[in-house]
């Protein structure tokens, strides 16, 4: 099972006591926030957690997978994720028992 | 934009929410994903991605001041694979604004 919003909101509402509405929309707001810094072209740095951070990409050549057909990926700008020191001690002790989906 | 700035926005917005609470739910919720991505769960945010755990498997590695190798265990790491509203509106910046 994967956490959802609905997880996110129900954790606030229960551990601090944020009414069900507040909770959602805080959820909600949270994700908007960090979308929009990045749209702007804002890079952002969650302690703990991880980085958010953006790169342009050039154009380059890519193939249809089907067709094989040849077709230019055009030039892009991505966002990319990367786990801070404390997210990733943590993830390593993971003993895989819990088979990741 | 950091971790305190985006609960500067978040209390700014929700002004009905004292600050204090802003900034406890912000921590809660990044702990939250911590911990379900710590007990191998992928998280699902529609809109703007999802997270899950990638295995590297073991290696040889090196110390870096002696040159001897190193067996390394395997181990997971964190992926963030971006969702497609997300893609769309980083893309749409682009040129408009650089990272």
């Amino acid at each position: 099972m994967a956490l959802t919003k609905a997880d996110m909101a129900e954790r606030l509402f229960t551990k601090l006591g944020l009414n069900k509405g507040e909770a959602k929309e805080l959820v909600e707001s949270f994700f908007e926030e960090i979308r929009t810094a990045l749209q702007h072209g804002e890079q952002v740095k969650l302690s703990g957690f991880g980085n958010f951070d953006l790169r342009d990409k050039n154009q380059r050549p890519g193939r249809n997978p089907k067709t094989g057909q040849e077709i230019p990926i055009t030039a892009r700008r991505v966002v990319t994720f990367r786990p801070g020191q404390k997210l990733k001690a943590r993830v390593d002790t993971f003993d895989g028992q819990q088979e990741p989906e | 934009m950091t971790k305190s700035e985006l609960i500067e926005v978040l209390a700014r917005k929700q002004n009905h929410l004292p600050y204090k609470d802003v900034e406890d739910a912000v921590k809660a919720l990044l702990e939250q994903m911590s911990e379900a991505l710590s007990a191998g769960e992928r998280i699902e945010i529609r809109g703007f991605g999802s997270f899950s755990l990638h295995f590297r498997p073991p290696r040889l590695g090196r110390n870096p001041k002696t040159g001897d190798s190193v067996p390394l265990d395997g181990k997971y790491v964190p992926h963030f694979k971006p969702g497609k509203e997300l893609r769309e509106r980083v893309n749409a910046s682009r040129g408009r604004s650089s990272g």
